[in-house]
């Protein structure tokens, strides 16, 4: 295989490859990072690219040659999103006030990712503490998406996204708080899922909204995405709100999707209320197209309404804003991280120090939250979310009495030009309307590639749902969605993306480049 | 305020009825800490000196930790609730306090709000003289402590004018149960010695639980004391001040006392008490203000979104009330009569705090009187002497162990105290000192006889008196074997001896 094959593929290809020792993973690990050499400067996917990854690789490869018994996922490189703590690389959750910090510990999942012997690649780029659904409010500039550089790769977690989109890295973590891996798959044609809350650990994730974060996985194929979720999942002690139970594999769960008739009698949930006004035409058009691919493969589609989903956004935004002030309340000078240089009382050092180090959309969540809990509002606000919270998750049981997954947009629109919503934060919170409601009632999302608009030729995004604890039921089914949409297309939607760098759209277009 | 402008307390009694208020705080004395694996310096077995060793990314609140209830802390609430006369909750949870302090590694403090894991209790606290006095419990909730400040600079020591401050987080997470009281009314003039016996049971319970170190110079324990005063007659309650930092029994009764004195010299001349906390001086046995306070302080607080609620089974509940010991003021009445100790006897002994030791000493083998005489008498008096806890200087073991020999006639009293300073100055245990001191009582015959003899050759004139049947009369005589004999003879045995000899 040449480079640029191996960097064309998927995880489980590579993985497979690697097995039978037809490529070596220093191999696969060069290919990448000369592949994010190539093209990073245009998509600024990555805001720390690791200086070990082709020792570990080298590792793998070494162990392997001396017999060593090797996990599935062995050699097979991996993008981390810089919301996790990891030993060996600065994790500044895109925050001035963390820059250049490195944890003298592993988030549970980047260990996770080091026993299975994966080989991180880096960090990547996303909305300062995930508040944000572009990049662009990134302490260190946005990421852009590899379909078009002018525009947003998503977000929070858009450096993951666009890192996989642009063939830098097969796979990637996430974390999704109300649709940071979701939202940015859509509009960048990539896999993301947010599992279960619970599924999988949140210890060394830094925390944005404890009760609404968890990390999953990104890639370009639903078996990438359960190859990882398996490494990643699974009960962590020192995460006290982490599920204790066994799970299933999800890789057989893909695996069973690719190869049996799982559609055939599904029941497929459609969201009444995840449509409609302002709903892009293209998204709405692709939505109803795979809908009735999937009536034609024999599910059983029938309309589900959750009438409380028209709060979530609205209940969304009082729990996030509470939860992320006091979680972001540490972000103080004194123990770690940014100083402001001023003397004074150590409150007058905390508050230039906060001053400095947030950006703008970090400061308006925290007054939010700050203002939401204060005494005399809390019942009004974070009281009221609370219940609605509970609505939503007696919409979603009363909604899988019906049905067995329920679907949606990943996303009410395409990628977004640069700017378009800055000034609008509303608009901007708007656009996870579709994915708010999972993280707010803990249930697992997938999302997945749906075809590109026909007006703008941008990606969209299908989202699965299911219910708690059922997360093989999104690999399963969305395996075999994937299969038949990529069948109905003929080629996958991932081998379309426009090509970058030096001969490709990127210079085309006149991109101004990295902004780093 | 000097303590010339105090208002006499008699005086301040007659004019205003004091209400009292506690929050104690205990530390546990579990292995680890409250949210983490981090050692907890409160745990007995570990000697924790140097600053920030104690520690772990949870401990300092770094990005991405995350807390874990310890489930020995869960347990060990659970239990002191049950002590307190409480209900546990089915269902309690953890809230966060959220404030900005560099002590606080989070800027929230993890604590329990509105629904803490006891509540509605009442506890019974004895006075010295035996009174019984009902103090309502309104909840015990569990909560981590904070790091340690040290301001460097400056003349005070606080934080207002220092150069600099140095914080340890060997401290931040260790667990704590606070234990709130209700208002407590009708305490009158015996306020201040309330306030010390309230704080001495809590002592007493933890410690019978074996929950605490329980060393209040070491702030296993800690009292917050709210007190405000209504002038009689008046339903509504005045303003109080929550005095903090009162590190000993002592201090607590001295800091209502002075508190009740402040406030009622300030009301009497038509001033207002401000809401505030208070610190106490031990030096100078007065209060001062610290920073207001007032009921609108808002700690925004919310359900701790890290952690579960904690939820025990009723079945573990049921094994920890059948585990609890028995209460301090019902053990002590069951002690008493069992020891059949006079009301002064026993009296003595528990304001002595002494029945831990004095108990412990009968559990060894002594008669309860021998250990109570030990114990109050010469041990007391020596570690009075030395500034010391009588605790401290020697086991109940050895003390069993003194009277034993007492018992047996190998020791008399005089040699007794001798062996009880040795064990004291460390020379080892009773059987140590005795063959190290060659203070065994001589109770060969042979050796006494003749001395006997001797005796009563020199003082035919006692002989003579003896003889006549005056029987007191033998004490100048066995004062002189006594004497011969190097004060190593049994004074009964000498006395049997002169009486035999004088007859023959």
């Amino acid at each position: 295989m040449s480079a640029a094959d191996l960097t064309r593929t998927t995880a489980a290809d590579l993985a497979h490859r690697l097995s039978t020792g037809e490529v070596s993973s220093v191999e696969v690990t060069q290919a990448h990072l000369d592949r994010i050499a190539a093209v990073d400067g245009d998509v600024h996917a990555f805001l720390h690219v690791s200086e070990n990854a082709l020792e570990t690789a080298r590792q793998v490869d070494a162990d392997r040659a001396a017999g060593v018994a090797l996990p599935e996922l062995a050699g097979v490189p991996i993008a981390i999103k810089d919301v996790l703590c990891t030993i060996d690389m600065p994790s500044t959750s895109g925050s001035k006030i963390l820059e250049g910090w490195i944890p003298p510990y592993d988030a549970t999942v980047v260990a996770r990712l080091r026993a299975a012997r994966m080989v991180p690649l880096g960090k990547t780029n996303m909305d300062e503490f995930a508040m944000g659904s572009s990049t662009e409010h990134s302490a260190y500039g946005p990421t852009k998406n590899p379909w078009d550089l002018e525009r947003i790769p998503g977000g929070s977690g858009g450096g993951s996204a666009a890192a996989v989109a642009a063939f830098e890295a097969p796979v990637a973590l996430g974390s999704d708080t109300g649709g940071s891996i979701r939202q940015p798959g859509a509009v960048t044609g990539t896999v993301g899922v947010k599992p279960t809350y619970g599924g999988v650990s949140r210890y060394g994730a830094i925390a944005l909204a404890s009760s609404l974060d968890q990390v999953g996985p990104v890639s370009r194929t639903v078996l990438d995405a359960a190859l990882v979720h398996d490494v990643i999942g699974g009960h962590d002690p020192r995460d006290a709100t982490s599920i204790p139970d066994q799970w299933p594999s999800m890789a057989e769960a893909a695996r069973r999707g690719l190869t049996g008739d799982v559609l055939k009698g599904i029941r497929v949930g459609v969201v009444k209320e995840l449509e409609g006004e302002g709903f892009q035409s293209g998204v709405k058009q692709r939505y109803h197209e795979t809908l009735d691919l999937l009536a034609a493969a024999g599910a059983e589609i029938v309309e589900v309404s959750c009438p409380h989903f028209e709060y979530a956004v609205a209940a969304y935004y009082l729990i996030l804003p509470a939860e992320a002030s006091s979680n972001l309340a540490k972000f103080d000078s004194v123990r770690f991280g940014m100083r402001a240089n001023v003397t004074g009382t150590v409150e007058d050092v905390m508050a230039a120090t906060r001053e400095a180090g947030f950006g703008p959309e970090v400061k308006r969540r925290i007054i939010l939250g700050t203002y939401a809990l204060s005494a005399g509002y809390y019942d009004a606000y974070y009281g009221s979310a609370q219940k609605v919270r509970t609505l939503i998750q007696q919409d979603f049981d009363a909604a899988f009495e019906k049905a067995d997954i329920l679907v949606s947009p990943s996303a009410p629109t395409t990628a977004f030009k640069f700017g378009e919503k800055l000034e609008d934060p509303l608009a901007m919170y708007l656009n996870d309307v579709t994915t708010i409601p999972a993280n707010l009632a803990g249930v697992p999302g997938m999302g997945l590639p749906m075809g590109l608009a026909p007006e703008d030729g941008l990606p969209t995004g299908l989202q699965l749902m299911a219910p708690a604890r059922h997360d093989a039921r999104l690999y399963e089914a969305g395996a075999a969605i994937e299969q038949l949409l990529e069948g109905n297309w003929g080629h996958s939607l991932w081998s379309q993306a426009p090509e970058l760098g030096a001969n490709g759209l990127a210079t085309a277009l006149g991109s101004n480049g990295g902004a780093r | 305020m000097a303590k010339a402008e105090l208002m006499d307390f008699d005086k301040a009694l007659e004019l205003f009825e004091p209400v009292l208020g506690f929050e104690v705080h205990v530390e546990l004395s579990t292995q680890t800490k409250m949210f983490s694996d981090a050692p907890n310096p409160a745990f007995g077995g570990h000697e924790i000196t140097e600053p920030n060793t104690a520690i772990t990314p949870v401990c300092l609140g770094l990005p991405g930790s995350l807390p874990v209830v310890n489930e020995t802390a869960v347990r060990y609430s659970i239990s002191l609730g049950l002590a307190l006369g409480c209900q546990i909750a089915p269902t309690s949870r953890f809230a966060r306090k959220n404030y900005f302090y560099p002590d606080l590694a989070k800027n929230y403090q993890i604590s329990q709000y509105d629904e803490p894991i006891a509540f509605e209790g009442m506890l019974e606290v004895e006075l010295e003289d035996g009174t019984l006095v009902q103090v309502p419990i309104e909840r015990a909730h569990m909560e981590e402590d904070a790091g340690k400040l040290t301001h460097v600079g400056g003349s005070t020591g606080r934080i207002q004018g220092a150069e600099y401050s140095l914080v340890d987080y060997n401290r931040a997470g260790v667990p704590l149960v606070e234990i709130v009281t209700k208002p407590i009314y009708g305490a009158e003039h015996r306020a201040p010695e309330l306030a010390k016996a309230y704080v001495s049971t809590i002592r007493d319970i933890v410690r019978a639980l074996g929950i605490s170190e329980a060393r209040m110079e070491r702030g296993n324990l800690r009292c917050d004391a709210n007190v405000s005063l209504r002038p009689r007659g008046q339903a509504a309650l005045g303003t109080r001040t929550e005095t903090k930092n009162v590190n000993s029994l002592r201090s607590v009764e001295r800091a209502v006392r002075y508190e009740i004195q402040r406030q009622a010299a300030i009301l009497a001349k038509g001033g207002t008490i401000t809401q505030e906390t208070r610190h106490w001086h031990e030096d100078t046995g007065a209060t001062s203000p610290g920073r207001p306070k007032s009921d609108a302080d808002d700690y925004r607080y919310f359900p701790e979104p890290d952690l579960l609620p904690v939820a025990p089974t009723p079945q573990l509940i049921a094994e920890l009330r059948v585990a609890l010991p028995e209460a301090p003021a019902a053990r002590r009445r069951r002690l008493k009569e069992e020891w059949g100790f006079s009301d002064l006897e026993f009296r003595d002994v528990v304001n002595s705090g002494l029945l831990v030791e004095v108990t412990d000493t009968v559990a060894a083998g002594a008669s309860p009187q021998q250990a109570r005489k030990w114990w109050t008498g010469e041990i007391a008096r020596i570690a009075n002497a030395q500034n010391a806890e009588p605790a401290a200087l020697i086991s109940p073991a050895h003390v069993a162990e003194i009277v034993a020999l007492v018992e047996s006639g190998s020791l008399n009293d005089r040699l007794a105290r001798q062996v009880v300073e040795g064990v004291i100055a460390g020379e080892g245990s009773p059987a140590d000192v005795v063959s190290a001191r060659g203070l065994e009582v001589v109770s060969d015959d042979g050796a006494l006889i003749a001395a006997v003899d001797a005796a009563l050759a020199q003082q035919p004139d006692v002989l003579e008196k003896i003889r006549d049947g005056k029987v007191q009369a033998a004490g100048a005589v066995i004062g002189a074997v006594m004497k011969a004999m190097g004060g190593k003879a049994d004074a009964a045995r000498v006395r049997e001896l002169v009486l035999e000899r004088a007859a023959q």
